[in-house]
């Protein structure tokens, strides 16, 4: 079976004033058609940056300088911007985080759902709005033939998160990026919202690529998931497995770190230090000085990301280590 | 008896606590004389018992935040009092009460003055509440950096050179500076990255045990809470709906609100895709709110006695109840098995029915 999305060992370099840093390196993963990727890190980890990179929204300062990105087949790196502009919506399209700031404040919100429908599905003026009304409906703003004439401000931060999705899937794409799409919600909006992303992806066969720092989350919507640090894929697996059984130090750090609920815990045990710099990124495994598995080899041994089981790739030379550490102490039971 | 009496004595108590907001409204609004009057925080009691870690948790817009800052005395309160170790604290507190109650706050990069190194910050402070002889302030500046973490490198940096978690800590040390006996925390960590999280959630309960602080800790995210806090008190648009020992809190929480809070939060080992949310709708605004209980718009066991009768906080009438104690009170008609009944009126209403003195179960 062919991916819908290919990502093949994508780097993203961002030209600042003291010389060009590497904010992604070596980044690769495949979506298959209706399932849901996640890509989890911490602030700095590259996981934002590489989702913009696959629909090519970089900043002017990045720029994608290596790899491909390949969505059934067609390399979207080297492809024109008249391409890019075809693809984006239709194909793919994107649900940013702060849905106040990414909707337009003074256009109202169902002519910003319509508008996709009538530039790239060919739908007339009130084609393109009963379409509106429908999608409106579909993620459950109530009474969308009213709302449809409201302004972004009049809503809710968990409805407009719901318009942005609606405009995200406005045009049937086949894959939707979504960037931290529930962490200025709340918990119950958050929970209301996720429901509502894996529903409605599941119902059409679309795929997602969820970009998030919490471990749960990514336990919620995704079935694969890859931890970034320091601009790189660290490890990459089933979320079923990979939470249960890390094969990174940083994976397991993550999971003994953050708050949450599962029963055999003693107490959050925090990961020293801190994020290393781009602009002074440590030799070998960039996890290497947070590391408590660390031998003198991590500071020089290649961190290629090799296959530890089916499915299963860790960049950690010593992942039996971080697995014989959570079976003994497991996080989740 | 005489250590559990000292154990559960309240130092910072809430009466009736509200705090208004006038919103302006309309131009039209005003020449009508219509108030547009938000009420954040709207009658909170609320005892903070000495040497305890008590969470308040909501939503945003639930009014934790606002309640934090009165009870540190940043914003005058429009109804009710504050009372500290028994003694009503003024609408302007003075200089030795402003010093016993402190607060660390949410964002550490825009709560430290940029323009002045740490150690000036603390020095500071030491000097201006003259909480040690002058010529002991650059040495307790030094001990305080040393306690929250940091080396004594960091007296002479500024804010900027920091990182998240270590502003954190310097909030900390400048928030201990003054000796405080209550700690109030408004959401220290939700600005900080995972794995810096924990840090600071381990720090304050080592320097709570260490100082012998009280601490308020303010947060939205009960997950956090389940590790630091004895006790946790939830809210939802400016009223107090539970208040529990944490354990119980968690393993059987009583008021409907607070289950759904609980069910919405993402577990590691979830699958529970394609079943209804938690919780339904949004929050209704604090500008209309419902009549009768606030949570009703929203409330899978809504009755009509919901719309008529804004319930009370109480604790339960039965300590028998699976996990109940009568540390646990909860603002629901039917938090204790009560059923929802169309005809006959709720326990409260009886009870408000009669004016026979309300006999309230004793606290020994």
């Amino acid at each position: 079976m062919t991916a819908t999305l290919e990502v093949e060992d994508l780097s993203v370099r961002i030209n600042s004033r003291r010389g060009a840093l590497p904010a992604v390196q070596g980044v690769s993963f495949e979506v298959q058609r209706g399932q849901a990727f996640g890509l989890v890190g911490e602030s700095g980890s590259g996981k934002s940056i590489t989702l913009k990179a696959l629909l090519g929204l970089l900043p002017p300062e990045a720029a994608i300088s290596g790899g491909h990105v390949r969505l059934d087949g067609e390399d979207l790196v080297t492809a024109s911007q008249r391409r890019l502009r075809q693809i984006r919506g239709p194909e793919m399209s994107m649900v940013f985080q702060e849905p106040m700031s990414a909707l337009n404040p003074v256009m109202r919100v169902g002519d910003q759902i319509a508008e996709g429908p009538r530039l790239h599905l060919g739908l007339g003026r009130s084609g393109a709005a009963a379409r509106a009304v429908e999608l409106m409906r579909k993620v459950g703003i109530p009474d969308p033939e009213r709302r449809f004439r409201s302004y972004p401000h009049q809503f809710s931060g968990g409805m407009r998160q719901r318009v942005m999705i609606a405009i995200a899937l406005s045009c049937n794409p086949r894959v939707v990026l979504c960037d931290e799409p529930t962490t200025a919600l709340d918990v119950t909006i958050q929970d209301q919202i996720l429901r509502l992303l894996t529903a409605l992806c599941a119902e059409s066969g679309t795929s997602l690529v969820f970009v998030t720092h919490d471990l749960p989350v990514i336990a919620q919507v995704c079935q694969t998931v890859a931890v970034m640090y320091a601009g790189r894929i660290l490890e990459r697996g089933p979320v079923s497995e990979i939470f249960r059984e890390p094969r990174h130090p940083y994976t397991l750090g993550l999971l003994r770190s953050a708050p949450n609920f599962e029963e055999n815990r003693s107490g959050l045990v925090p990961i020293a230090g801190s994020p290393p710099s781009l602009r002074s990124l440590p030799g070998g495994c960039p996890f290497h000085p947070r590391c408590p598995f660390a031998t003198e080899d991590c500071s020089t041994a290649a961190t290629e990301l090799r296959v530890v089981a089916a499915d299963r790739v860790t960049a950690c030379i010593h992942d039996d280590r971080a697995l014989h550490a959570q079976l003994l102490q497991p996080v989740i039971s | 008896m005489t250590d559990r009496a000292a154990a559960t004595e309240p130092i910072l108590t809430a009466r009736a606590v509200s705090v208004s907001f006038d919103t302006g409204g309309t131009l039209a609004d005003r020449f009508r004389r219509r108030e547009r009057v938000l009420r954040a925080v709207d009658g909170v009691d609320l005892d903070l018992r000495r040497g305890e870690a008590l969470a308040l948790v909501g939503e945003s817009g639930s009014g934790k935040s606002t309640f934090a800052k009165a009870a540190a005395g940043l914003i005058p309160p429009s109804g009710g009092e504050f009372a500290f170790e028994g003694r009503t604290l003024g609408a302007r507190r003075d200089r030795s009460d402003t010093r016993r109650i402190q607060m660390v706050f949410q964002d550490p990069y825009s709560s430290l003055n940029p323009r002045m190194t740490v150690g000036q910050m603390l020095r500071e402070l030491l000097k201006f509440h003259s909480v040690v002889p002058a010529d002991q302030v650059a040495a307790e500046a030094a001990r305080l950096i040393v306690a929250v973490g940091l080396t004594e490198d960091a007296l002479h940096a500024y804010p900027r050179q920091f990182s998240g978690g270590q502003r954190q800590r310097v909030a900390i040390a400048r928030a201990l500076a003054l000796r405080p006996d209550v700690l109030i925390a408004d959401e220290p960590v939700s600005a900080l990255d995972v794995s810096v999280q924990a840090t600071i959630l381990n720090l304050l309960d080592e320097l709570r045990a260490r100082m012998n602080l009280t601490l308020l800790f303010i947060a939205h995210n009960l997950a956090v809470v389940h590790h630091l806090c004895d006790r946790v008190a939830v809210m939802y648009l400016g009223r107090i709906v539970e208040v529990a020992p944490t354990g119980e809190l968690f393993t059987s929480p009583r008021h409907p609100y607070t289950r759904g809070l609980l069910d919405a939060i993402p577990r590691l080992t979830d699958t529970r895709t394609g079943m209804a949310p938690a919780l339904e709708g949004d929050p209704p605004s604090p500008l209309a709110l419902p009549s009768g209980c606030r949570f009703r718009t929203r409330c899978p066991m809504a009755a009509p006695v919901c719309a008529r009768v804004d319930p009370q906080l109480r604790t339960s009438p039965d300590a028998r109840l699976p996990g109940q104690s009568f540390e646990h009170a909860v603002a629901c008609h039917f938090a204790f098995g009560e059923r929802p009944d169309e005809e006959r009126p709720s326990p409260v209403e009886q009870r408000n029915a009669e004016p026979a003195p309300v006999e309230r179960p004793s606290r020994r």
